[in-house]
């Protein structure tokens, strides 16, 4: 359980970095919190020849509000968006998905950026960026490019990111309108592990109470997090009742296509992302009426 | 490969000495320092008895490589004694409530719990679980566990 022997190099700024992610080819790769890259690594399951790292990086630091988007740095650790004031009022949904991200041991040095270029199928930050459709935004020596998460995340721990670029920064649209509600659900094996299967939902209710705008997608249950747009269609415009999200939410296993590991088999993954679905669509209409908090 | 000189603020103290870019930090600190008492578990970020505290903040020693914590400030369970290598509150309260079977998880649970006790000293024992979710302890010896941060909890409030 010991990484292969690789070259090491330490930048202080983005630009620095991009020239050599350019310089070193394809066998070089960023490091920055390291906490999924290092154990694969151990497990020799990566042998990238350079590391390039970037925890030096300040300008890859940083939440802020731009142009009703919540804009997070992609060296921006865990643990910081976890505890941030910003986050929680402004996107209350990846607050609480953030809680069930790792450990306090990882969460300290696991970055915003690192999860959504390591695209863990189960992992919660990517299925928060595919729930609200954020942008990731990268940068190489070529120039930069904007790319939607759902042309982002490929197959499972696969992405669109070229190996010269590096990551900057993911915008989540902030939505407008007064009954908004969110609701997120999981289940693992212990707290904090990877899902075996979660949900994220969305919702803006219009002044009768009737779905205006919504978005749900899951995770751990297919290569990437899915975002279930039938099942949304379905709802918009209507009353969501608990038996139309029961009935909705019935429907979806064309959209997913669960594995089977010693933690759970396909179809066991399966139900439990439907009753996740069903369970975050409830609370975000609660949340959205304000009888859930 | 790259060789790298490190030299570590280690429990107070100013340390150095040179690893290949892929030694690990918990490798570093046993086999070039030789403090062991920091565990080497799983080597892959699972069992956190490597546990160490970078710039305040518990961290795995396993999942940080040596040369990226060069210039860093670092605590590892040989820092947590008292001045005259008394044992820390915390874990006179482990040795008084038996929390440990084996004592291989000990550095990692200590390491965790001190750093909880220092962010909230009188925490709740949902929370005192959740701060030890990392770790595993294959004795099973959980309960013993949360009885001690308890307990050093309540001799910290007694003489504050």
């Amino acid at each position: 359980m010991k990484a292969a022997s690789f070259d090491y190099i330490r930048v202080t700024t983005l630009d620095e970095a991009c020239k050599a992610l350019s310089e070193f080819g394809e066998e070089a790769r960023i490091i920055a919190g390291g906490q999924t890259l290092i154990p694969l690594m151990a497990m020799r399951l990566a042998r990238p020849s350079t590391l390039i790292d970037i925890n030096e990086v300040e300008e890859l630091v940083g939440i802020t509000i731009e142009n009703e988007q919540l804009v997070i740095k992609a060296r921006t650790r865990q643990s910081e968006a976890l505890s941030s004031n910003i986050v929680n009022e402004n996107l209350p949904l990846l607050a609480d998905a953030m809680s069930h991200v790792g450990h306090a041991q990882t969460r300290n040095l696991g970055t915003i950026g690192g999860s959504l270029v390591n695209a863990d199928p189960a992992a919660e930050i990517p299925l928060i960026a595919q729930t609200l459709e954020a942008i990731i935004a990268v940068k190489s020596v070529r120039g930069k490019r904007n790319i939607p998460a759902n042309e982002f995340f490929e197959s499972a721990m696969a992405t669109s990111l070229a190996p010269d670029e590096c990551l900057v920064e993911v915008r989540f649209p902030i939505w407008t309108g007064e009954k908004i509600g969110f609701g997120f659900h999981e289940v693992s094996i212990r707290d904090s592990d990877y899902a075996l299967a979660a949900a994220a939902a969305q919702i803006l209710l219009d002044d009768s109470d009737n779905c205006k705008q919504i978005s749900l997608a899951i995770c751990g249950a297919s290569p990437t997090p899915v975002r279930l747009r039938p099942q949304e269609e379905l709802m918009l415009g209507k009353n969501l009742n608990d038996e139309l999200i029961n009935v909705t939410c019935d429907d979806f296993h064309n959209l997913i296509e669960p594995q089977s590991d010693v933690h759970a088999d396909a179809n066991y993954r399966s139900r439990v992302a439907k009753v996740m679905a069903t369970r975050a669509i409830c609370d975000a209409r609660d949340r959205a009426k304000g009888i859930l908090r | 490969m790259s060789e790298h000189k490190i030299t570590l603020e280690l429990n107070g103290r100013k340390v150095s000495g040179f690893a290949e870019a892929r030694m690990t930090l918990v490798d570093f600190l046993r086999d070039n320092l030789d403090l062991t008492g920091t565990h080497i578990g799983c080597e892959h970020g699972v069992c956190g008895a490597c546990s160490i505290i970078l710039d305040g903040q518990p961290v795995r020693s396993c999942l940080v490589f040596a040369v990226m914590a060069d210039g860093h400030k670092i605590t590892t369970v040989e820092g947590l004694e008292g001045p005259e290598g008394d044992l820390s509150p915390l874990q006179d309260a482990f040795w008084e409530q038996h929390a440990m079977q084996c004592g291989y998880c000990t550095p990692g649970m200590l390491i965790a719990t001190h750093a909880l006790l220092k962010e909230d000293p009188h925490p709740t024992e949902e929370k005192i679980r959740e701060s030890i979710g990392g770790n595993l302890c294959r004795c099973t010896g959980y309960q013993q566990i949360v009885e001690a941060v308890q307990l050093a909890s309540k001799k910290l409030r007694e003489t504050s």
